[in-house]
């Protein structure tokens, strides 16, 4: 399995006006295409948290729906740890499954796009085609590797608040994201405060918890003391468009998926979907060299037999630790002050069993969003699908979506009226 | 040989409707325009809209069924999922002028610590409590030797959400046991407001009252 290095992308592009191809749901985008834009260009790199320069980067992203004559309708969803920015629809009609958020996205779904334009751009240091330790280092000529700089979330957002310019959006109707994605969102708030009209934050928390950050460190000890980890430079044809995924620490990989899948599970769902069912036969086989006995297990490699077929190890060892190091607190001095800066609405979402951001830290996002005066409201939704609830529960959170969007389109236009005045 | 008798259907004396608009009027009558108000069981967000768009005022709910909070959003009022049972967790101290609980204090668990967390949260405390003294609920009880019925909701005693039955006379001693400060009592008497009604405690299905932390002064 190999994935397509973008090289060349357009530089500036124009939203996209013309409908998709006639689908035959008509609740869905249709057929989608994820495009490629270049920013950061010499002599403007972007300054990292870190101090060091970043540029070009090339950002894939999709978009789905039309941008308004006011421009006042752009969402921006922010995708979790692994996710892509194909969100909706299908890049080839031939595709076995839609984009990740298919769900909630499309005409007349949560995010209507009959009414809303929607944008979801492959975070930096990705590996689905925005620039990351995958990609090829013009200095050098070769794949980045370990040698790709340090970033942090704030680093990744100052991308996509750079991408939304480009698209020409002064101000983005909503900023929304689950998890990382969430944690994004309340970057976004603090670091680019007068770019948003509202954040709809997802079983996300304003930290990372110690027990969130003791799954990471196993799961990056997992990839790195694979012996085809090579200090990261193991991408074989070091010098071509082709990234060759093969030949890294796959195993590492796996196991890094496996830890991390179980915390985005719920003890009720594993034991409703498995139970202690066995996967072969009846009886046990009292051999310790059969590898899979249980349903779980078989379930486990599968999720990481299919996450190292579309991901890159170093990505997930960049990823992860930006996801570490992120504490608004400890970046603005409190959690309050950095969302006191913004005039944004507020949606706050947590779910009753999500054991990895549990609720009482949406509900520290949410104090302190009440203590600065913030427009917030706050939901705990019930669930058993545990942290990916979020992904999964899509008509609890469409029936929210729904009325907090509109209203918020709302203040926008009364605001456009008020500047035309 | 018992033969089934039809229930004899007993007219009852009900209480007000807790989202009456009258009751409603009162409130905002109580409120001063551009202040920041929180609604304590806000339902669909009525109370705050009207508090937002005619008073111009900074508003927040607390409501714990999802419908109703649902309801509130199609209003654009923000809102917080919430268990008034579990107190005001959460909320940092004096960060409203107006903390309002309608005709919900009878419904709480521990309605003292309620007001106690209102007290913290707000500057004053507002609270509209129905009056279980009025002369018709004590005639139901002392006459028929029936428990009252609030609202105008066909409750029974054995599946009404009121959990607790005060007068007047008893609010006014948790004002004090609180050593909260009676700004204003507005006794209630058929939807209207009656400022220093005489035999307030048997005439008023519900009464307004405005609470200060002694040795808080409202600022005009």
């Amino acid at each position: 399995m190999s994935i397509e290095n973008p090289v060349a992308a357009p530089a500036m592009i124009q939203p996209d006006t013309e409908s998709p191809p006639a689908a035959s749901d008509p609740r869905s985008v249709g057929i989608v295409e994820t495009k490629f834009l270049t920013l950061f260009e010499p002599p403007h790199p972007l300054v990292l948290a870190n101090g060091s320069t970043l540029g070009p980067i090339t950002v894939a992203y999709e978009t789905y729906g039309k941008l308004n004559a006011a421009k006042d309708n752009a969402i921006y969803v922010c995708h979790a740890l692994t996710g892509d920015a194909h969100m909706a629809g299908k890049r080839a009609t031939e595709d076995r499954k839609p984009g990740w958020w298919d769900e909630l996205v499309g005409p007349d779904k949560g995010l209507d796009t009959n009414r809303y334009f929607v944008i979801c751009a492959n975070v930096l240091g990705g590996c689905q085609g925005t620039t990351g330790p995958g990609s090829i280092n013009p200095a050098t000529g070769r794949r980045y590797g370990l040698d790709f700089p340090f970033i942090t979330f704030a680093d990744m957002v100052s991308v996509h608040s750079e991408l939304t310019r480009k698209l020409g959006i002064d101000k983005l109707l909503s900023v929304i994201g689950g998890s990382v994605g969430g944690m994004q969102v309340l970057e976004w708030a603090a670091k680019f405060p007068d770019q948003i009209r509202s954040a709809v934050c997802l079983a996300t928390g304003p930290r990372l918890s110690a027990q969130g950050i003791a799954f990471n460190m196993v799961g990056r000890r997992a990839i790195t003391s694979d012996p085809n980890f090579s200090q990261g430079s193991y991408y074989g044809d070091e010098k071509g468009s082709i990234i060759n995924i093969e030949s890294g620490p796959k195993l590492g990989l796996a196991i890094a998926r496996m830890v991390a899948h179980i915390t985005y599970l719920s003890e009720e769902s594993i034991e409703n979907k498995f139970g202690r069912h066995l996967q072969h036969r009846e009886q046990f086989t009292f051999d310790m060299t059969t590898d899979v006995e249980f349903q779980v297990e078989s379930y486990l490699h599968y999720q990481g037999q299919r996450f190292v077929e579309r991901f890159d190890a170093n990505s997930y060892l960049y990823l992860t630790r930006a996801m570490d190091y992120f504490d608004l607190a400890r970046d603005y001095g409190g959690v309050s002050q950095a969302l006191a800066k913004t005039n944004a609405r507020f949606l706050v979402v947590s779910y009753t069993s999500d054991w990895l951001f549990p609720t009482a830290q949406s509900k520290e996002i949410v104090a302190s969003l009440v203590k600065s005066g913030r427009h917030v409201t706050f939901v705990e939704l019930e669930s058993p699908f545990g942290h990916d609830s979020f992904l999964l529960e899509v008509e609890p959170l469409q029936e929210m979506l729904e009325p907090f969007l509109s209203q918020t389109h709302l203040t926008a236009a009364s605001d456009n009226i008020g500047k035309s005045k | 040989m018992a033969t089934v008798t039809k229930p004899k259907k007993i007219r009852r004396f009900c209480m007000p409707d807790p989202f009456a608009v009258l009751t409603d009027e009162i409130i905002q009558a109580q409120i001063r325009s551009r202040t920041r108000v929180l609604d304590l069981g806000c339902g669909d967000g009525r109370l705050l809209q009207t508090l937002r768009d005619v008073h111009q005022c900074q508003v927040q709910g607390i409501e714990l069924d999802l419908e109703e909070l649902k309801a509130a959003m199609h209003r654009g009022i923000p809102v917080l999922q919430g268990d008034l049972d579990h107190g005001l967790d959460g909320f940092p101290d004096d960060s409203f002028d107006f903390a309002v609980l309608s005709q919900t204090l009878q419904q709480v668990r521990q309605p003292r610590l309620i007001v106690q967390e209102m007290l913290r949260v707000a500057k004053q405390a507002l609270v509209v409590v129905p009056n279980f003294a009025h002369w018709k609920v004590r005639l139901k009880v002392g006459l028929h030797g029936r428990a009252p019925v609030t609202s105008q909701l066909p409750y029974e005693w054995y599946d009404t959400p009121n959990l607790h039955f005060m007068s007047m006379c008893d609010f006014r001693d948790l004002a004090e046991l609180l050593e909260a400060k009676i700004v204003k009592e507005l006794p209630i008497i058929r939807g209207r407001a009656v400022e220093g009604a005489w035999w307030a405690n048997l005439r008023a299905d519900s009464a307004l009252y405005v609470l200060e932390k002694n040795g808080k002064h409202s600022s005009a």
